[in-house]
């Protein structure tokens, strides 16, 4: 019989603990995916964040490095130069990337590092129990915004690939979605572009993934879904912002 | 012995960094140290190593975690206001149990306080900076030729015991120059490196870099580990010189840079038929506790010189645990004491 279906072997044969319908689990599986299909299990570091995936690396099967809240991007630099043949890629939420870390990751991009940052958006700090995230939309209600975020009391969220599109050592810049199996598959074919990208040597790439936090959220897993498609994606569009053309 | 050259301290200390096979260097402007930037900027391109200058402090240090998990020599360099920003990654580091140098030619505080040479992160430096229980090894050299040695010296000791090892001069190390004489051979250390992230292979494990472990039954583990590691360094590892100790009216006790002025109280004081011993010591942690306990109860008093308020003399105060008066003098904010002002010191103590 063929086998049609089966995990990869860059992702550990071990039950993870993400809360039923957080897409963290389908973005591992790409992400594994990608190293399978691209033979680069055995030569690829991954940089675990803090947040609810600061434990990763008990899921990936490549070495890991774990990281302080934010600085991925710097960790991942170090990783890289110091042996430039890996590939280095870093895994961020928004609080993470787009608040404490905004000064790494900007620079990171800014000097072109030879890194994938794989950046999971979902609006909320989900470890520390739903606070306002950077990222997180108008009148989005959280445990830091209870009435909802007012720009004039929390200023506006932030699109971080248009902002990173605008540095010229940022060459692969792409914001996909996990809302339905057709922008799941988009992710994928982006997170394998970037990884190209890196091997190349062409320069920095960042994969925004836009992703559920029903728990935080207060809402089914299907529903927060929805709420990806009807909510998020207006405000943060998808596609390529960057590197859609590059040969590799 | 090889070539003795002119050289600025902040230069040696870069050099004695790649001699000791360190390629990855990562840091951030900041007075009075950047001359390390400055010669790594220019001399890393030409042995194939890495310099980056970093967005901040804490980047640096960051990425001296990332190259350290990687298994390459590593090292950065700041001054006070700046190693306070590092104290996250040290912490870190710590934890993560990453072989890694950092350099402090300390400025005084506190805040921005002033450019010019203090000993005020002694407490910063051996009392642990960051969070958490762990331990640097601390160096305090007193000359050019010392931070040479005891540049190279860290990098063993950082990979032997897979340590954080900080050298800490002060601004006038840092910006002096001296002959220094440079070996044909350095004595590298090499220590395989089996855990480090370079990639499975597919041949073994996956290896991880962390200092976060969840369960408690594990983490308590993992700082007994810890805690073990350091009582090995503490019986290895200490080092400390001592002077004209053995019949001593008074034993002097200083580190780096004020020690060199010590060295010339004991002269002048001789004149006066005073006999004045010094302990130096060049491990600030591991704190040499013996040598202190060895003379204890040699001399009337001990004084403990420094550029601070006081705050190695708490350790001196522990090691010689009452058997004799400790006492201190230290100047502030960039001010260092005459030989004059530390004799009279010595006057006033002896009643003479």
């Amino acid at each position: 019989m063929a086998t049609v279906f089966k995990r990869p072997h860059a992702l550990i044969d071990k039950s993870m603990h993400y809360c039923p319908g957080c897409t963290h689990g389908i973005i591992h599986r790409l992400i594994a995916e990608v190293l399978d299909e691209l033979d680069i299990e055995g030569t690829t570091v991954g940089v675990s964040p803090v947040g609810c995936t600061y434990n990763n690396y008990e899921y990936f099967n490549c070495d890991m490095v774990q990281a302080a809240h934010g600085r991925a991007p710097a960790v991942a630099t170090g990783i890289k130069r110091a042996n430039p043949d890996n590939v280095v890629f870093a895994y961020q939420g928004d609080g993470d990337l787009a608040a404490i870390g905004t000064a790494e990751i900007v620079h990171a991009a800014a000097r072109g590092e030879k890194i994938t940052v794989i950046f999971v958006n979902n609006a909320i700090y989900g470890m520390t129990s739903g606070q306002m995230a950077p990222t997180t939309l108008i009148n989005q209600v959280t445990t830091t915004s209870p009435f909802g975020r007012k720009p004039e009391v929390h200023g506006f969220p932030i699109k971080v690939c248009e902002m990173l599109s605008t540095l010229e050592g940022a060459v692969f810049v792409e914001r996909v979605s996990t809302h339905d199996v057709k922008n799941i598959m988009n992710a994928k074919k982006a997170i394998k572009k970037a990884i190209q990208v890196q091997r190349a040597n062409l320069g920095f790439g960042i994969v925004e993934i836009l992703s559920s936090c029903p728990t935080n959220w207060g809402m089914n897993p299907v529903d927060a879904l929805g709420w990806i498609k009807d909510k998020m994606v207006p405000f943060y569009p998808l596609g390529n912002f960057k590197g859609k053309d590059l040969e590799v | 012995m090889g070539e003795k050259l002119l050289m600025k301290g902040n230069e040696v200390i870069a050099e004695a960094a790649i001699r000791a096979g360190c390629k990855h260097y990562f840091g951030y402007p900041i007075t009075p140290q950047t001359e390390i930037a400055h010669y790594m900027a220019k001399k890393m391109p030409e042995v194939g190593g890495t310099f980056v200058q970093a967005e901040s402090e804490i980047a640096a240090i960051n990425m001296v975690y990332g190259a350290a998990s990687a298994g390459v020599r590593v090292m950065t360099s700041s001054s006070s206001p700046g190693i306070s920003l590092k104290q996250e990654g040290i912490s870190y580091a710590a934890g993560a149990e990453l072989p890694a140098v950092i350099v402090n030619i300390v400025r005084c505080g506190p805040g921005l306080g002033g450019i010019l040479p203090a000993q005020c992160d002694y407490f910063q430096a051996v009392k642990g900076g960051g969070h958490g229980d762990y331990k640097m090894v601390v160096l305090a050299p007193s000359s050019v030729q010392e931070l040479y040695e005891l540049t190279v010296e860290a990098f063993n000791i950082s990979d032997k015991y897979r340590q954080l090892t900080m050298i800490m001069g002060d601004g006038v190390l840092g910006q002096m120059m001296e002959a220094v004489e440079f070996k044909d051979q350095e004595n590298i250390v090499n220590v395989d490196k089996p855990w480090a992230t370079t990639g499975t292979g597919m041949k073994r494990e996956h290896n991880t870099i962390q200092s976060i472990y969840i369960q408690p039954e594990v983490l308590e583990q993992h700082n007994k580990k810890l805690q073990e590691k350091y009582k090995l360094i503490e019986e290895n590892e200490v080092r400390v010189e001592s002077y004209n100790c053995e019949d001593a009216d008074i034993i002097v006790t200083a580190f780096g840079t004020t020690a060199r002025i010590v060295n010339n109280v004991i002269k002048m004081a001789e004149k006066e038929g005073i006999k004045v011993g010094l302990i130096r010591p060049i491990t600030l942690w591991p704190f040499p506790v013996k040598e202190f306990e060895k003379y204890a109860e040699v001399p009337k008093a001990f004084l403990s010189v420094e550029l601070n308020a006081g705050q190695m003399v708490e350790d001196v105060r522990l090691s010689v645990n009452g058997k004799r008066p400790v006492y201190f003098y230290g100047r502030m904010g960039g001010m260092i004491p005459s030989q004059q002002e530390i004799l009279d010191q010595i006057k006033q103590i002896l009643n003479k």
